[in-house]
């Protein structure tokens, strides 16, 4: 007879796997009401530091070749697939599904990886253009990352839409401040360490687990982040957040749509270059 | 020589108070005389410093958590504290004035923001630097020269005299001067000694002069204690951890082994000495815990930008950053401040 040895769900910033600030956690429990276990219950502070890891990896990552952001994304999904069975399980007691079904929602979400990994290197040719003028100049328009990027995932599910919301937000050059889904967390926490050893460089995702409406405001009114997906929220806290984004003209977004390069698209912007010919 | 000293160390002591107290203490006496056995006499009756009972008080004394209005008032008053430092070798006139600007208004869209303690620079650009502050309402702040060959101190005396006097005639009224630390450690302490009480005589009335010891060099606590008593008796007016361009450099233990030497001198003589850690004060928490250590080591007293400054350059963007935070409840960015 051997002692279970369990797994502490802790947050993951800079690159680094900290318990919150505060000290808090909070009880989370399977489909039928058992406990499952108590992940750490970030605090503003914990959200400040994210932004601040995420802010200082913005240089490095936006200025990797496409091509390299590209390795790493498929690298998360090689390191996602060895780990499969420990997210389908997972996935079955959150959610409370079949394996199979649990299966197939990990499979979508190792796929979604290989899929937007594609794009790295592909947006800009795809959305970037060269613009006729009159004028002895060559004009072109690239997309260009925003910045740091808050991202509160859509909740139906444990770990697709938390993927389908990270992928194309570092696909595009942005680091990322994640709060992971208040009801189904674990996979936010699996998928981290996940990261933690896919050549991602350490800030370039940091994941929150915690009380989302207790988190949200202070994504919004944080001067220091660029843009939100605010898939996950619920109409008040879009409003909250729409309304303290104001201040430093947050780029705002909600999905309902999957996979599709308009993910990427909406957190980078376009930046108009003209260059004298003959020079 | 030895009327120089003695002469030099009366003029120190002209207030009757301490005079008073100065004499009471048979090896204050002893070492007006300025011999190399009157300084080790001297030195010798220092006790050495427990070092890990020092990195145990100065760890306990970083818990401390400041909040709210204490945060408020610890933040201006350390951007009261702080002296605004550029050390490049890339230093030009056009980035010495904008730090000037910086230093007379840290927060442009924010008046109430109290003025730096100081501007730091290299001798060459002390003109410069006073020259701006004057034009555009600051002249009540002191720019600092760092002299006697800094950082390295590898120079003639007669150099490091020439030097001191080029900044003090470029209207430095203060000056950063840095000890030998290679006489401290091979023992030649008169050597240290005379050439700070050179260096005192020229600044005269015209000029404070802070001594840096550069404690990164000095290997032990102890010769930390040393060092601060050595440079406190040869007429300091402040005494500095290092210079910045060596790691580790204004460590919390250093820092309150120096607070300790300030607070016995004081006893001994009745004579409050300044206190500057420079070098590594990047974050308002490290700000802070500075200002916790010297209210719980050498006294409330010291709290003031007379007895107390940070030598620091990027700490004031983060100090104002936390300060936004506090006026307007968001968390800022560095996009909100000047880039130094």
């Amino acid at each position: 007879m051997r002692i279970d040895i369990r797994k502490t769900y802790k947050l993951y910033i800079g690159g680094a796997f900290p318990r919150s600030e505060s000290g808090r956690t909070y009880e989370i429990k399977d489909a039928k009401s058992n406990f499952i276990a108590n992940p750490a219950q970030a605090s503003r502070k914990d959200l400040r530091d994210a932004v601040t890891a995420a802010r200082g990896a913005l240089g490095g990552w936006n200025g990797a070749t496409a091509f390299n952001r590209s390795q790493i994304l498929y690298r998360i999904a090689e390191m996602m697939e060895a780990r499969s069975e420990e997210f389908v399980e997972e996935i079955a007691l959150l959610e409370g599904v079949s394996k199979v079904a649990a299966k197939k929602q990990v499979e979508q979400a190792i796929d979604a990886w290989v899929w937007y990994s594609g794009w790295c290197d592909k947006i800009s040719t795809v959305a970037g253009s060269t613009n006729p003028i009159s004028g002895p100049f060559y004009n072109f328009t690239v997309p260009e990352s925003v910045g740091v990027v808050g991202i509160f995932p859509a909740h139906k599910s444990a770990l697709l839409g938390l993927v389908q919301a990270i992928a194309p937000v570092i696909a595009g050059g942005n680091t990322a401040v994640v709060v992971a889904s208040q009801k189904f967390p674990l996979c936010a926490v699996t998928l981290s360490e996940v990261m933690a050893t896919s050549d991602l460089p350490g800030g370039v995702v940091n994941i929150l687990t915690g009380i989302t409406s207790e988190l949200a405001p202070w994504m919004g009114s944080h001067m220091d982040v660029d843009a939100i997906d605010a898939t996950g929220l619920s109409k008040e806290l879009e409003k909250e957040v729409r309304v303290t984004g104001a201040d430093n003209l947050k780029r705002i977004h909600k999905f309902s749509t999957s996979d599709t390069p308009q993910r990427i698209l909406a957190f980078m912007e376009y930046k108009t270059v003209w260059h004298p010919i003959g020079i | 020589m030895l009327t120089k000293i003695f002469s030099f160390t009366r003029a120190m002591h002209s207030n009757p108070f301490s005079w008073q107290t100065f004499f009471r203490y048979n090896f204050d006496v002893q070492l007006v005389d300025g011999t190399d056995a009157s300084i080790r006499r001297f030195l010798k009756e220092l006790p050495g410093v427990d070092q890990v009972g020092a990195e145990a008080r100065a760890a306990m004394l970083a818990t401390r958590s400041i909040k709210t209005a204490s945060k408020k008032w610890a933040i201006d008053c350390a951007i009261s504290m702080i002296d605004l430092t550029t050390l490049e070798g890339s230093d030009t006139d056009g980035k010495v004035r904008a730090l000037c600007t910086k230093a007379v208004h840290p927060d442009p869209t924010d008046p109430s923001v109290p003025s730096v303690g100081a501007i730091c620079v290299y001798n060459d650009k002390v003109a410069t630097a006073r020259k701006h502050l004057d034009s555009i309402g600051g002249q009540a702040i002191p720019v600092a020269a760092v002299s006697t060959a800094f950082p390295s101190g590898r120079a003639s005396l007669e150099v490091k005299k020439q030097d001191t006097l080029d900044a003090l005639n470029n209207g430095a009224t203060e000056i950063d001067m840095v000890i030998d630390r290679g006489a401290f450690l091979s023992g030649d302490l008169v050597k240290v000694f005379t050439e700070i009480v050179y260096i005192k005589e020229l600044c005269g009335d015209r000029a404070h002069l802070k001594v840096i010891l550069e404690t990164g060099e000095l290997v032990t606590l102890d010769n930390v204690r040393k060092a601060s008593h050595l440079a406190m008796a040869a007429g300091a007016d402040f005494i500095k951890t290092s210079t910045g361009k060596i790691s580790p450099a204004a460590t919390a233990p250093v820092v309150l082994v120096m607070l300790e030497a300030v607070r016995d001198w004081y006893a001994m003589t009745g004579i409050r000495i300044g206190v500057k850690p420079a070098g590594g004060i990047r974050t308002t928490k490290d700000a802070i815990k500075q200002l916790v250590l010297v209210r719980e080591t050498a006294g409330e007293e010291w709290l003031t930008p007379k007895l107390f400054r940070i030598g620091a350059s990027a700490l004031l963007n983060d100090l104002l950053m936390q300060r936004m935070k506090l006026r307007n409840g968001n968390y800022a960015g560095p996009n909100y401040v000047t880039l130094d």
